[in-house]
């Protein structure tokens, strides 16, 4: 395709430019989008002046890449921010702080109209196919819909194309007349996905693309976003809350909590040694389908909810559930800082590092709950931790009147660690 | 405010069917027994056969998962077993046995004398389970009193200790906040407290912890876990996560299309499952405990309409094996036979042909 062309050289005119000016690390030269400091904050009003009484801090500063033909992942829980940042690289909201580059052009500032033409390279993959496509419109107006926006005639006409589009994620040809309602859920996301794909694009973000589905769907979604990527080498960004999902679609995964990315690193070695206490606790959460390890697996329970994003925790953001907590995490933010390779972890005191390495590091034994009596003292406190204070946080994050997160969280007997 | 629609005609009973005499009481081992239950809605489109003939039988204790794809009749079974059908005009059929009483037969305020004492549920969403209106405190209360004869404040006491045992922080103070002041996992907590006021002997869990986080539904699960050990209650866990499934359940049932088409063990069903349905689920499943292997296997097509399935054996036009079977599987539908003891299936497929499926085929693909 031709504009595929010219949005290419765009591409490369800027990487040059930005290369002479500050001499790039060569790895850097294929990063796709380059996020930096990026904040979105939604104001709270209230009275009948609208006054602005205080900010959801959605997402609170955030910097990764995303290289080309890679897949991000992106998991957290609700409320983590995953969703608001999906919407921002795809400028569907406008972020209070930060850069967003695409292809090494800064999009943060464009308007509108500046950036239709490029929207073309990115496009968006909703989760719930039911309210995402149009009742009204068929099939095959949905899917066409791209390429009239963008006023681009495919070769053989708007209606082979979709209909090539349709074939592609498995739908039939014949399927261009029927309306939405005629198909199932899968099906849907079907078509969702055709749409997505209509102009080529070269990022994909596709917000819980299977969430909505039964399993067996699922999979048959996981393979075709899979295949689509082979083929067209796309880049996506997978946002998601299951961890087993993104394990199974994702490069790289990058774990969010409350509005931060708290850990980010290669999906492998982020899944055989987690370092942040917030993805080891997230990991050790998920239920997993083998009867056979139900009784000997290590489960750490969280204390409480997640706290309020009006109103985060000040420092460090966990340190109101984490069980490793001390004076340091509440007075000093911990920064993402890379560990090892390519592995970044907003710890003061990470879990699975070799010792040495890392500053003030502490290797807590993972201990299930109830199971304190045959461990050590240290790994007591923890178990104890976690089956005491359950909720003594959650209810300071529920209260409205309580006037913010106190120090909820005791500090645990663990055994003092050097301080860095 | 006037009617603008016509009161719809509510269905009588005498419109159902005469129900045969039920069998014999269950052996007293079995709390719960459930034989050739089905529950079909009549609609304008045709017969919509929800749940056609399934069995299983719970003794206390113990947990069932019950798993399945949407539409494959495992919450229609639990409310059937509530007794919560009431007016939705559903044709009830087959027995239910709880605790040497039969329910499908029984009158609806006998039922409903049950309900909340012998059995309660856990629904989905504790948002919309719980009325916005009212106080958390005031729903466990009322629940708490209509069964048991007792003073406002002492129902009032005991809501504040369940909320407690439930794990909600400071609950002489949130007994009376509402549910929407109540965040998600609380909410789903308070549910549980208000399930468990009278104490019942059966609890149906219909996907507990779907709408929540999985932090909160390891709290969950695990406090699912810790009541039953200190009640002894039957459990009945109803989800379409194998995960939650390994995790809770002693024996697994797994449904498609409105029966059980296999049924056992919860480590056979995960170690030599028998039916390609289960293969299927297990083959389509993303992990966390493992690497990823080059595809998933997922099922091909999608669930079929309850108003006309094919015939013979429903799973047919998504099974890989379907064509093994010299036509049967188009005839005749595959009951669910005992293959060894505890462990049923329901498919035409030779056994041994299953068997060197699974070893040689899938599991070394999963």
């Amino acid at each position: 395709m031709t504009e595929g062309a010219r949005a290419g050289d765009d591409v490369k005119a800027a990487q040059a430019a930005e290369g002479a000016a500050d001499s790039p690390d060569v790895r850097e030269r294929d990063v796709l989008v380059r996020v930096r400091g990026l904040r979105k904050h939604f104001p709270i009003r209230s009275g009948v002046t609208r006054r602005r009484a205080g900010a959801v801090k959605a997402v609170d500063g955030l910097d990764f890449d995303i290289r080309e033909g890679e897949t991000l992942g992106l998991v957290g829980e609700s409320g983590c921010g995953k969703s608001t940042t999906g919407r921002m690289v795809m400028r569907l909201l406008e972020p209070t702080e930060g850069t967003i580059e695409f292809g090494g052009r800064d999009i943060t500032g464009l308007s509108r109209g500046q950036l239709r033409p490029l929207r073309r390279d990115f496009q968006m993959i909703f989760q719930d196919p039911q309210s995402s496509l149009n009742p009204r419109h068929t099939v095959g107006t949905i899917v066409g819909l791209p390429f009239r926006l963008q006023k681009v005639t495919p070769e053989g006409g708007i209606k082979k194309a979709v209909q090539e589009l349709l074939e592609l994620v498995g739908l039939s040809p014949e399927h261009y007349n029927r309306y939405p309602h005629e198909f199932s859920g899968g099906q849907r996301q079907r078509i969702g996905i055709a749409r997505a794909l209509a102009l080529r694009p070269k990022l994909v973000v596709a917000d819980e693309p299977v969430s909505a589905l039964d399993v067996s769907i699922q999979a048959q979604v996981v393979n075709l976003l899979d295949d689509l990527q082979n083929e067209f080498g796309l880049t996506y960004l997978i946002i998601a809350h299951d961890l087993s999902v993104v394990r199974h679609t994702s490069d790289r995964v990058a774990v969010m909590y409350l509005g931060k990315i708290v850990e980010i690193a290669d999906r492998e070695d982020l899944y055989s040694s987690p370092k942040h206490p917030y993805t080891v606790a997230l990991m050790s959460a998920v239920p997993v389908p083998d009867p056979a390890r139900r009784e000997t697996r290590e489960r750490i329970l969280l204390k409480g909810d997640v706290p309020s994003p009006m109103d985060p925790p000040p420092a460090c953001r966990f340190h109101t559930r984490c069980w490793k907590v001390q004076d340091i995490c509440k007075t000093q933010e911990p920064p993402l800082a890379e560990i090892t390779g390519r592995h970044q972890v907003a710890c003061h005191f990470p879990e699975n590092v070799p010792a040495g390495e890392g500053g003030a590091v502490e290797v807590v034994e993972l201990v299930k709950p109830g199971a304190a009596a045959d461990v050590d003292a240290a790994a007591a406190g923890v178990a104890e931790a976690s089956v005491t204070d359950v909720d003594a946080s959650g209810a300071e994050a529920a209260d409205a009147d309580a006037g913010g997160p106190t120090d909820v969280a005791e500090p645990k007997d663990t055994p003092p660690t050097s301080a860095p | 405010m006037p009617r603008l629609l016509p009161r719809r005609k509510r269905d009588t009973a005498a419109e159902t069917p005469k129900l045969a005499p039920a069998g014999p009481p269950p052996e007293a081992d079995n709390f719960l027994e459930v034989r050739g239950l089905t529950v079909h809605f009549p609609t304008d489109d045709g017969l919509v056969r929800s749940v056609d003939g399934v069995d299983f039988a719970l003794r206390r204790g113990r947990t069932l998962g019950i798993v399945g794809e949407s539409g494959s009749g495992k919450s229609v079974t639990s409310l059937a077993i509530m007794g919560l059908h009431g007016n939705t005009g559903a044709r009830i059929g087959g027995e239910i046995w709880l605790d040497g009483q039969e329910l499908v037969r029984s009158t609806p305020e006998q039922v409903r004398l049950m309900r909340g004492r012998r059995m309660a549920m856990i629904f989905q969403d504790p948002m919309s389970s719980m009325h916005p209106y009212y106080t958390v405190g005031h729903q466990i209360i009322e629940a708490y009193q209509v069964h048991n004869e007792v003073s406002g404040k002492q129902a009032r006491t005991h809501a504040i200790d369940l909320l407690g045992r439930v794990g909600i922080p400071r609950p002489d103070r949130r007994v009376d906040d509402y549910p929407h002041q109540f965040s998600g996992g609380m909410r789903q907590r308070a549910m549980i407290a208000m399930a468990l006021s009278c104490d019942p002997e059966l609890l149906i869990a219909d996907e507990p912890t779907t709408a929540l986080d999985v932090t909160v539904q390891a709290q969950i699960l695990d406090l699912i876990r810790d009541l039953q050990r200190e009640f002894n209650s039957a459990v009945m866990m109803i989800t379409h996560d194998l995960g939650v499934v390994a995790e809770l359940a002693d024996d697994v049932l797994v449904m498609y299309a409105g029966r059980a088409v296999e049924h056992g063990p919860s480590r056979t069903l995960f170690e030599q499952p028998r039916h390609p349905y289960t293969w299927g689920l297990l083959g389509s499943l993303t992990r966390l405990d493992r690497d990823r292997q080059e595809r998933l296997m997922p099922i091909k097509g999608s669930p079929p309409s309850l108003i006309s399935l094919p015939s013979g054996c429903a799973f047919r036009t998504r099974c890989p094996y379907a064509d093994h079977n010299d036509g049967r599987e188009k005839t005749e539908v595959p009951q669910l036979l005992e293959i060894e003891p505890g462990h049923r299936t329901a498919c035409h497929l030779d056994i041994q042909e299953r068997e060197r499926i699974w070893t040689e085929d899938i599991r070394p693909r999963l």
